[in-house]
């Protein structure tokens, strides 16, 4: 089970890595390498879809691995941090659209906030059953 | 739901780890079921009953909260 996870973990971490860098190359390089040729941006933003793709199953494929009580941890989770990102995602959104705030409401300020989220909430709730 | 894990994984000289090995969870999850903070699968629980020979209903047993 141990040799299993890590082999699972591993797996994930290349995934999110490449995802990450693909990202980063399909953000700046249209800019700083290949001046906005359109093929070249079209196809960075392929590969990064396919890199996300993948990323997603190794992460399912980590899922089915968890025993019962890392299910219900990680569920727990997921289902509040899905509800928060719903709720603060039309909140800032709407902050927005009221002009009630004077940035733009960016979409990486929900994924951070989606990426923090989901970390406390695993945490918090690995503690509960210590 | 209580139980008496911590009982017989004692009396079989099992450490958290070696049971949860065999029964094929975490560690995490044997401790949390000894500390009757989660209640485990029927699987589980199946397979625990098999490991020390008891039927199910001598190892845990349900009280209404």
């Amino acid at each position: 089970m141990i040799k299993e996870r890590k082999k699972n973990l591993y797996n994930l971490a290349i995934w999110t890595w490449s995802w990450v860098a693909t990202l980063a190359i399909a953000t700046f390089g249209s800019k700083y390498i290949w001046d906005d040729h359109r093929v070249l941006t079209a196809l960075a933003v392929s590969v990064n879809f396919v890199h996300g793709i993948l990323m997603i199953i190794a992460n399912r494929k980590m899922f089915n691995n968890f025993d019962e009580l890392e299910r219900k941890i990680h569920l727990e989770s997921l289902a509040l941090t899905l509800g928060l990102a719903v709720v603060v995602g039309l909140s800032y959104s709407l902050l927005e659209v009221t002009n009630l705030i004077a940035n733009d409401a960016e979409i990486s300020n929900l994924v951070i906030f989606i990426g923090l989220t989901y970390l406390i909430l695993v945490t918090i709730n690995t503690r509960r059953y210590r | 739901m209580k139980n008496k894990l911590k009982v017989l994984r004692a009396e079989h000289n099992y450490t958290q780890e070696d049971l949860a090995d065999i029964i094929g969870v975490s560690r995490q999850t044997i401790n949390a079921i000894e500390k009757e903070k989660f209640d485990p699968s029927l699987p589980t629980a199946f397979r625990i009953s098999k490991l020390f020979k008891l039927p199910i209903e001598t190892i845990f047993s349900f009280e209404e909260n």
